[in-house]
């Protein structure tokens, strides 16, 4: 008999559920893969003190429920309000909102912004998968220009949303974005919200184009879509920023107070009076 | 026990401190924004949490994610933004979480007349989710049951794991009346699983919600919107899960009426006219009464303090006894509706109703209506 060890990622995952639903190549479970590496490198031994909050669509199962731990599946673009309701009430548990473009970006922008802009003590992991997935691939807001969705037969034609560019604009702590290409730094990227900046509004967005609608309609296997979006990509830091490049990297790191903190302050002054 | 002058809003805000509220979040409107403004000075000097949110949307979800967190939680809102309220109070309904909604009551539809009155929103309050759903309806008439019903919305909740509206309007909201406050009240402590055996959306016995499980403890909670098992996995298939979960949510309120449904009732033993109302319009009604007594016609009514659930049987047994049914509203007609559904016997029914422009039903006008119509 050959005594097969199991994977390390299975301790933090419900084992009952797997194999996921997930389409055949996508990028999730490379999230998933990431996420799992980051736990173990930072000898977390369990996610029991972890909350996982996420939407509607096909990123928002990745916690609910295939990651092992205290997990909200929440309406459609509204993770993140559930996320600050949760963190507020309890503090002292590490809230993680896992979800789409369509939610995070579309339905659920305000909210994010909101969050980012009060800088509200929540890790936020966006997955662009440049469409509405679950529901047969539509334009989301951020659909590179050109691709043909069933909402856009010819070919889009909308400006897409730079969303990282939006989020470095308001009070967030941390920004990065990272492609499903770049595994390494998106797991350095988790790590670093979770050890090195452990207040304020955390955000990443990872770059994980729908293999479903997007790359499959382009004629792209999966190892075609990471090769290119190695070569589509562009570190931050360089000064030749160039159109039709994704920009990687961080964006933004601080590691200002949170709102946790200053509400904290904020009754101790009410207290006084 | 302690006596104050307090306006409905603010006795709504009394009411959640007493029941033990120490999370409030919400989003101005008018006619509610008092209750807000109250919280917003009570709970952080308590250790509570106050949080303005950027709309009623994220406010329910907020609120939602801090019952979840271990919280007693209440919002409150006026029309429009009870409107945007509506998927997340069906959300809180399917996940089973406690929070307490109020409703001050405006004219409405769409932005409407913001600061007049109205009770426009029965039929929303009851209906206005998508899906089958029951969510319980209270209606206090006065300040001092502002306190009560707000202390009995949040021990609704809190046992049945359900969200309760508390709908008022703004009659109501900016009268000021002295109130009894209550220094400590008894609300049921939130059950939680006496093991990871006990799932968090299943019970064997109808009547009872499952207990709830905390967050941060290792219970591996699924919490979600969508159709799932009694241990909260995802089943968007079969039959049999989704009908035996929203049939359980179902009766689980509707199980529970005897100790959900309350009502006022005067004059009932002995009437030919009678009136079926809640809220504000309530007042007139006892004034309009006890004038016509006086004048020798036999007046009496009923006050529906829960107008969700809702037993019929008063109403059945009040139609039997009355030849004239009047049902005075601030609406066009929607509590005339359960008064048409109960009638079983050939009993006359008018409708009363107007809005708008802050004009209540003066009770000179119901008698005036009565003798008219008595004398037809």
């Amino acid at each position: 008999m050959m005594l097969v060890e199991k994977h390390f990622s299975r301790k933090y995952l419900r084992e009952e559920t797997l194999p996921t639903l997930f389409c055949p190549g996508c990028f999730n479970g490379i999230l998933i893969n990431a996420l799992s590496k980051a736990f173990e490198e930072l000898g977390i031994e369990d996610l029991r003190k972890f909350v996982f909050v996420s939407g509607i669509g096909c990123s928002s199962w990745i916690p609910s429920p295939y990651i092992k731990a205290d997990s909200l599946h929440t309406l459609h673009g509204r993770a993140i309000p559930v996320a600050i309701g949760v963190k507020l009430a309890k503090p002292e548990l590490e809230v993680v909102v896992i979800a789409g473009d369509g939610d995070l970006a579309s339905i659920g922008l305000g909210h994010l912004i909101h969050a980012a802009r009060r800088n509200i003590d929540i890790v936020t992991i966006l997955v662009n998968n440049y469409v509405y997935g679950m529901t047969r691939g539509q334009v989301s807001p951020t659909t590179p220009i050109g691709i043909k969705t069933p909402t856009t037969p010819y070919g889009t034609f909308e400006y897409p949303l730079d969303i990282c560019k939006v989020i470095e604009a308001t009070n967030a702590n941390y920004v990065a974005r990272w492609t499903i290409a770049h595994f390494k730094q998106l797991k350095d990227s988790i790590k670093d919200v979770l050890s090195k900046i452990t207040r304020g509004f955390r955000f990443i967005e990872v770059v994980a184009p729908c293999m479903t609608y997007v790359s499959r309609r382009l004629g792209k296997t999966p190892v075609d879509t990471i090769k290119d979006l190695l070569r589509e990509s562009i570190m931050i830091n360089k000064f030749n920023v160039k159109k039709d490049k994704i920009t990687v990297g961080i964006f933004k790191l601080e590691d200002k107070p949170g709102y946790i903190e200053l509400y904290r302050e904020y009754i101790r002054r009410a207290k006084l009076e | 026990m302690r006596r104050a002058l307090l306006t409905g809003n603010e006795a709504i805000a009394e009411g959640a401190l007493v029941a033990g509220c120490n999370f409030y979040v919400g989003y101005p409107i008018t006619p509610s924004s008092e209750i807000m403004h109250y919280m917003a000075k009570e709970l952080p000097k308590r250790g509570g949490i106050f949080f303005q949110a950027e709309d009623e949307i994220a406010t329910i979800n907020i609120a939602i994610g801090a019952s979840w967190g271990g919280a007693r939680v209440m919002t409150a809102t006026s029309g429009p933004g009870f409107s945007l309220m509506q998927e997340g109070i069906g959300y809180a309904v399917m996940t089973e979480t406690p929070l307490v909604v109020v409703n001050v009551m405006r004219a409405g539809p769409a932005t409407g007349q913001a600061t007049k009155p109205a009770q426009g929103d029965l039929m929303q309050a009851r209906w206005g989710r998508h899906g089958d759903q029951v969510t319980p309806v209270l209606a206090p008439e006065s300040p001092q049951e502002c306190i009560e019903l707000v202390i009995k919305a949040f021990a609704i909740s809190e046992e049945l794991r359900v969200p309760v509206i508390v709908l008022i309007d703004e009659f109501i909201a900016h009268m000021r009346e002295v109130v009894k406050i209550p220094d400590k009240v008894k609300i049921p402590s939130r059950k939680r699983p006496k093991d990871h055996s006990q799932t968090p959306f299943g019970s064997p016995d109808p009547k009872i919600a499952p207990p709830m499980p905390p967050l941060g403890e290792g219970y591996y909670v699924l919490v979600t919107g969508s159709t799932h098992n009694e241990r909260g996995y995802r089943d968007t298939r079969s039959f049999e899960t989704h009908f035996k979960l929203v049939k359980r949510l179902w009766n689980k309120i509707w199980l529970n009426i005897d100790k959900l449904f309350n009502y006022e009732a005067w004059g009932i033993e002995d009437l030919e006219v009678s009136f079926v109302s809640f809220g504000s319009i309530s007042r007139s009604v006892k004034k309009a009464c006890r004038i016509l007594r006086d004048k020798g016609i036999k007046a009496g009514y009923i006050r529906l303090k829960t107008l969700w659930p809702l037993k019929l049987e008063p109403l059945i047994k009040l139609s039997e006894r009355s030849k004239i049914i009047i049902v005075p509203e601030l609406n066009l007609g929607q509590l005339i509706l359960d008064v048409e559904r109960a009638i079983k016997s050939n009993v006359k029914v008018i409708s009363y109703g107007k809005v708008g422009g802050g004009e209540p039903i003066y009770p000179s006008e119901l008698v005036k209506l009565v003798i008219e119509v008595v004398k037809k």
